[in-house]
């Protein structure tokens, strides 16, 4: 595994741990929820500081990826508090436009929209949530899908990129929409091996540039790079949370460490 | 990487013989081979295709052609022993077929409607031309105001909307007439839509919503109504053409663009309605769905042409084409609704997923990425229900409507032409023309099929 350390100069290392500011970008408070009868997150007190990069493990059906989405209201959360960007998540519609126009989110299976070229795919929110003028907006995506190394690809169609270019286009149409928050669900884990660096680097980019992330992932050479903090969850709770490296080389949790060799043997 | 293939162990020391190319894939038979003898029952099902093609294409070549009579002024020209089709017959009903009974001094008019029709939407279906907004908002906009202007002569009479109904407005400003216009009419149009803006206006602010956008948006609707209606009042100077005096082709088409226009908006909204959070909404979409389809068409013909009048207030008589016509669309609607649906079910959570969280409002989700996808999978479907939409307008003629088969078969009764070939005749003509609309449709449905495949499948 951790492939990355050699793709990372230290110079860049060292950018990368400059500590986060003191606002809170995200703040989870006693949340609970259930599907049915099903508790699926257990009082889940988290705050997610500025700049901050948290990285979240934990075995499959934890609920991590429940906890990420809570946060952009893909799924309602049935008790406790959560507030993002000073914004409290009600049932009102209009906060929840507001979060969503803030928070942008990369899926394990890149959600891109099919029936649209690439240049549409990242202009359309511009475009229909922030009113911006077209040209604008296709400057915008051009810087974008240039940041991510694939401008050539702007005309053709999702159907036609591999899963890493895909993957790397999804990042660019969440950061068209200038999110203050980036949330990543298991962004690598449905690729091929040789496309997850690629995929990586460019999250370790957005990273340098101070973006508050939080990431759902199982790349653990990533999160001793680049995580601030690493979440371990199981059956619904936080487990244990600590920096990258006593969370590596001393896990407190018994299940922590179970889980750790599992995943690094 | 230190392989070694020096030793020469597996290397040739003499050329294999070259493989014999592959059996010849060009050329008329092998490709008849390929496909229609590569097996004992491919080539049985190829003998009784043809057998069938032998059976079944000379006689049918023989009557309408080759046997064919193609000139006469009355039934003598087709009495012979052995006639094939009596073509006269057809040319000497041909103005009726289209028309009807329509005023022969006013088919210009139909005339004007059909070619405008056929101008506006050429371009519209052609999918590379410019334009498609403007061209779209005359089709389905301004075509049809002015059409029903063209068709029944305008000069609608408004007289009452709301208000009046109730005695309300004709004791406030008397009985004015301003150039043709009912005063009355007019001054109870502004009353309503500002009672109903006040109403919805509050009920949403009521509900936590924007009331004012709300209430902007129902003027919109009251303004563009009241446009048309206006457009509809005023006395063009064209002759009054009853709705009974229509038939013939007109009315088919009447019917079928209409219920083709107005069902697949209507049964899309349904459709989203049968899958929404909201359970009121969906009860009724569900029990909107149901009840049509559940209801044979003729039950709602019949239902529409002669029951609807006696619950409908004294006075009020809506035009029985009318009553078809909207008997037709809300049919359709709800096969169309369940068609979408189907898109729809197709359609991954993430595509709704990924919407959501670049920032799309429910109907921006909606209309710019479910809905494309959606209709793109779907469009056999709603092909499908349009032609058989087409073929069904025939049962009108039980309400008395006479569309393209029944002006034919009220032809068929003038003993100026009573021959034993008229019957058959005018039948294969009605296959000819019902083939062509309905095969038109299925083809060029397969065409924006392929167009909007190839650009973005794998
Ligand atoms: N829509 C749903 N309805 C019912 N149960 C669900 C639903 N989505 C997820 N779950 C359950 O919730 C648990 C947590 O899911 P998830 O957050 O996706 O886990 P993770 O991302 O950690 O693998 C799993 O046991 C899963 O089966
Ligand atoms: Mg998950």
């Amino acid at each position: 595994m951790s492939e990355l350390h050699s793709t990372v100069s230290p110079e860049e290392l060292h950018a990368v741990h400059t500590p986060p500011g003191r606002e809170v970008a995200v703040d989870l408070v006693g949340v609970h929820k259930w599907y049915g009868e099903f508790h699926v997150l257990k009082d889940i007190n988290l705050k997610v500081h500025r700049g901050e990069r948290i990285v979240i493990c934990g075995p499959s059906g934890s609920g991590k990826s429940t906890m990420i989405r809570c946060i952009n209201r893909l799924e309602e959360h049935q008790q406790g508090t959560i507030i993002v960007d000073g914004i409290e998540l009600t049932n009102d519609l209009k906060r929840i436009d507001e979060i969503r126009r803030e928070v942008g989110m990369c899926f394990q299976h890149f959600n891109l929209f099919p029936h649209l070229t690439i240049l549409e795919n990242l202009t359309l929110a511009p475009i229909w949530v922030r009113k911006m003028p077209k040209k604008e907006a296709d400057e915008l995506a051009m810087h974008f899908l240039t940041k991510v190394k694939i401008p050539e690809q702007a005309h053709k169609y999702p159907g036609q990129l591999s899963g890493g270019q895909q993957q790397r286009v999804a990042i660019a149409r969440a950061l068209c929409m200038k999110p203050k928050i980036m949330l990543f669900d298991e962004p690598t884990s449905a690729l091929d091996p040789e496309m997850v660096k690629e995929v990586l680097e460019t999250m370790v980019s957005l990273a340098e540039e101070g973006m508050t992330m939080l990431c759902v992932t199982h790349e653990m050479g990533f999160a001793r790079q680049v995580a601030n903090r690493v979440i371990f969850m199981d059956a619904g709770q936080i487990i244990e949370m600590n920096e990258p490296e006593p969370f590596f080389s001393n896990p407190q949790h018994e299940r922590t460490r179970l889980f750790l060799s599992q995943i690094l043997h | 990487m230190s392989m070694t293939f020096d030793d020469g162990t597996f290397i040739r020391n003499e050329m294999v013989e070259p493989l014999p190319p592959p059996k010849q894939r060009i050329g008329a038979v092998a490709w008849m081979r390929e496909n229609l003898f590569s097996g004992v029952l491919n080539t049985l099902l190829t003998v009784l295709g043809i057998l069938a093609v032998v059976w079944v294409v000379p006689p049918l070549v023989r009557f309408m052609i080759i046997d064919a009579v193609w000139t006469g002024e009355n039934r003598e020209a087709c009495l012979g022993p052995e006639v094939g089709a009596c073509w006269p017959f057809i040319h000497a009903k041909f103005g009726q077929l289209i028309y009807g009974f329509y005023p022969i001094s006013e088919r210009w008019r139909v005339d004007i409607v059909f070619a405008a029709g056929a101008l506006l939407l050429v371009p519209l279906m052609v999918l590379s031309w410019p334009f498609k907004r403007i061209n779209a908002f005359l089709f389905f906009v301004a075509y049809p105001v002015v059409a029903f202007v063209l068709l029944t002569g305008g000069n609608i009479n408004a007289s009452a909307f709301l208000l009046e109904r109730f005695g309300l407005i004709g004791g406030l400003v008397g009985d004015a007439q301003i150039g043709g216009v009912n005063l009355v009419f007019w001054v109870d149009y502004v009353l309503t839509t500002l009672l109903v803006m006040a109403a919805i206006g509050g009920l949403i602010a009521l509900l936590g919503g924007s009331g004012r956008s709300a209430a902007i948006t129902t003027l919109w609707v009251f303004l563009s109504l009241g446009l048309v209606i206006f457009i509809w009042d005023v006395d063009v100077g064209l002759d009054y053409v009853e709705t009974r005096q229509w038939g013939g082709l007109l009315v088919t088409l009447v019917i079928a663009v209409t219920g083709i226009v107005a069902s697949l908006p209507l049964g899309i909204l349904l459709a989203l309605g049968r899958r929404s959070q909201m359970p009121v909404v969906r009860l009724l979409s569900v029990i909107f769905i149901e009840f049509w389809r559940g209801v044979p068409l003729i039950t709602v013909l019949f239902f529409a042409t002669y029951m609807l009048p006696l619950f409908l207030p004294q006075g009020t008589n809506p035009d029985a084409l009318l009553r078809a016509l909207v008997g037709v669309a809300l049919f359709s609607a709800a096969y169309m609704a369940e068609v979408v649906r189907g898109g729809l079910q197709a359609i991954p959570k993430g595509q709704y997923e990924g919407a959501m969280a670049v920032g799309l409002t429910w109907s921006q989700m909606m209309r710019l990425i479910v809905l494309p996808q959606a209709l793109t999978l779907v469009i056999p479907g709603i092909v499908n229900s349009f032609i058989s939409l087409f073929k069904d307008t025939t049962l009108v003629l039980i309400v008395s409507i006479f569309d393209f088969l029944g002006q034919l078969r009220a032809s068929f009764t003038d003993p100026n032409w009573a021959t034993p070939v008229t019957l058959y005749t005018g039948f294969a003509f009605a296959g000819v023309v019902y083939f062509l609309f309905c095969f038109g449709m299925s083809r060029y449905s397969l065409f924006v099929e392929r167009r909007l495949n190839t650009s973005h499948r794998h």
